[in-house]
């Protein structure tokens, strides 16, 4: 087996034993990386002289007895997260040249627990989209079927870790941008319960969705991931202050007697024949591993689309205002006045998308029209949230697609927003109810792999990951890394 | 129905985003498009139902108030697009 075809336990184990060191599967991962990532464009800023002195310190540190949970073990960060003296761009234009002078509150979290930095990975434009073609640098491609999307916001994360070009990487999930680009690449992604992860030094998109979680290659690694970035902080006053568990240990475990809801709406019309396959089977063989398994009716899904594209918006709408040319970033030249400058730079500074949805949250939030749309949308989003409520009176968890395709080609849906809107129909609603989701592979079709949703209560991450790691090991798939 | 011409004029101008005249006129069937869709949920009688704006249980964090070091300006200034001094420089704000 090849270095960057360990998993992170994996990795820890050989570099415990010392059959490997730090250094050597951090150059083993900046080689491909420079073989590869011309083609497939994971990764928007390669700290290659970081992650090599992270390496050296690592391992210096082993040597001298440390065994901190991630010690030595490359990973990436999603360009939405600051880092201090690395530039952050979150894929946009107005943010290009952006140093920040701190870290990320999981940035830290990850260098305190000794990973190895490895880079900075592409996204959709402030992750708003679905395929990652919303960059304003660079598209990325699907390491399954290169003429293919990653899935979005978080392509360059998934593709990385699907590529082997990380060993982990963290993402972020507002409407689904952690479950479906990993669903689209065939990895394990979570979007943890809101306020499970801090929010501190992660760029603002919808505050009150906003998630970070892990990409892994297995269930096990993202339990050990999440461990190491899940929790309170001081910076983050909607950082939950309940303790983080032990969720290696609760990965463990059995699902005799389990109960495992099957939300009916989740299979949309549009889904493809051969996704709806892979999922069946997945529901299978939670029956065969002894869970009861059955149909639930979740009556509010199909609303949870119009009230997420007003929620999200309008908070984007809000938290995008920063963007002005004063203190950070981009600034149109020659403005006359203040106002001439401000309209330019965010004129030129924006995409399309973002601007799409600065226009539709400002328009929702806008005298006249705020209690028919926003507010609409917040009472819809109650009624998502006590369909869950509801559900989880009877069931454990709740399973369904996390995505009703496979990856579609590069383009496919680029001239038509609400198509791609369309791609996180099984994983918003989650987000509106601010509920932990996890995607586990369960299969390809069309020699494309198929995401399979677990989905708990709030702060449920044990059971979600107690049952994914029980389908994992039941199931056909094996982690692999297509050829590429 | 449709958004009129005006309307995302007014709504660009509110959002101080400059757009060009392509920009508007795509913006304008987009949002049109969209906003049709996004009607669907007055399907649903809502009128007994509170909204929802965050869904965690927690009300007014508190920490003490201890004074601690804020970023050297020198830091701060370093992203400006323009400065002066310790001050961010801008654009006259009058004509």
């Amino acid at each position: 087996m090849e270095l960057h075809e360990l998993t992170v336990l994996r990795a820890l184990d050989a570099l415990r034993s010392r059959e490997v060191s730090s250094v050597e599967l951090t150059e083993a991962y900046l080689r491909r990386i420079e073989s590869l990532d011309h083609t497939l464009g994971a990764y928007l800023t390669v700290t290659a002289a970081r992650a090599r002195s992270d390496a050296r310190r690592a391992d210096e540190l082993r040597r001298r007895g440390d065994d901190a949970p991630l010690l030595g073990v490359p990973v990436a960060l999603k360009d939405i997260f600051c880092t201090n003296g690395i530039e952050t761009t979150c894929g946009s234009r107005i943010l290009k040249g952006f140093v920040p002078p701190y870290d990320a509150t999981v940035a830290t979290r990850l260098a305190e627990a000794g990973a190895v930095l490895l880079g900075k990975t592409n996204m959709d434009e402030f992750a708003m989209g679905s395929s990652t073609e919303n960059s304003a640098f660079q598209s990325t491609r699907n390491p399954w079927d290169l003429a293919r999307v990653p899935g979005g916001s978080s392509g360059g994360s998934a593709a990385a870790v699907a590529a082997g070009l990380a060993a982990a990487s963290l993402g972020t999930d507002t409407g689904g941008s952690i479950r479906q680009p990993a669903a689209l690449c065939g990895v394990v992604g979570f979007k943890p319960t809101y306020g499970r992860v801090s929010r501190y030094g992660m760029i603002a998109f919808a505050s009150s969705l906003d998630q970070a979680g892990p990409f892994t290659r297995t269930v096990a690694d993202c339990a050990l991931v999440l461990g190491v970035i899940a929790g309170h902080d001081p910076s983050d006053s909607t950082a939950l202050p309940d303790p983080v568990p032990d969720y290696q240990a609760s990965a463990d475990g059995e699902l005799r007697g389990l109960h495992v809801g099957v939300p009916d709406e989740y299979f949309v019309a549009g889904m493809e024949p051969g996704v709806e396959r892979a999922v069946r089977g997945a529901l299978d063989t939670l029956t065969e591993l002894g869970a009861d398994v059955r149909p639930v009716s979740m009556p509010h899904t199909s609303y949870a689309l119009a009230a997420y594209y007003l929620i999200a918006p309008a908070e984007a709408s809000a938290n995008l205002a920063r963007y002005d040319g004063v203190k950070y970033g981009y600034r149109a030249p020659n403005a006359n006045t203040t106002l001439d400058a401000y309209l330019r730079t965010r004129g030129e500074g924006f995409g399309p998308e973002v601007k799409r949805r600065i226009m539709l949250g400002t328009y929702a939030l806008s005298s006249g029209y705020y209690d028919a749309y926003y507010v609409k949308a917040q009472k819809i989003r109650t009624l998502i949230k006590a369909d869950f409520d509801r559900a989880f009176e009877s069931f454990d968890v709740l399973v369904a697609p996390t995505s009703p395709t496979v990856a579609f080609p590069l383009g496919a849906k680029t001239a038509d927003p609400l198509a791609m809107y369309l791609s996180d129909v099984c994983t918003l609603p989650v987000s509106l109810a601010g509920l932990p989701g996890l995607n586990v592979p369960c299969g390809l079709a069309d020699e494309m792999p198929v995401g399979l949703q677990i989905i708990g209560p709030a702060l449920g991450e044990e059971t979600v990951l107690r049952v994914g790691a029980a389908y994992e090991r039941a199931s056909a798939w094996q982690p692999r890394i297509p050829e590429i | 129905m449709a958004i009129s011409r005006e309307e995302v004029e007014h709504v660009a101008f509110l959002a101080r985003l400059g757009l060009t005249e392509e920009e508007t006129t795509r913006l304008q069937e987009q949002l049109s498009t969209i906003l049709d869709y996004m009607r669907t949920i007055n399907e649903v009688d809502t009128s007994e139902i509170p909204p929802t704006a965050q869904v965690i249980p927690l009300r007014n964090v508190m920490r003490p108030d201890e004074p601690r070091p804020s970023l050297p300006v020198e830091q701060i200034l370093a992203n400006a697009p323009d400065r002066e001094d310790n001050h961010f420089r801008v654009p006259p704000v009058l004509d």
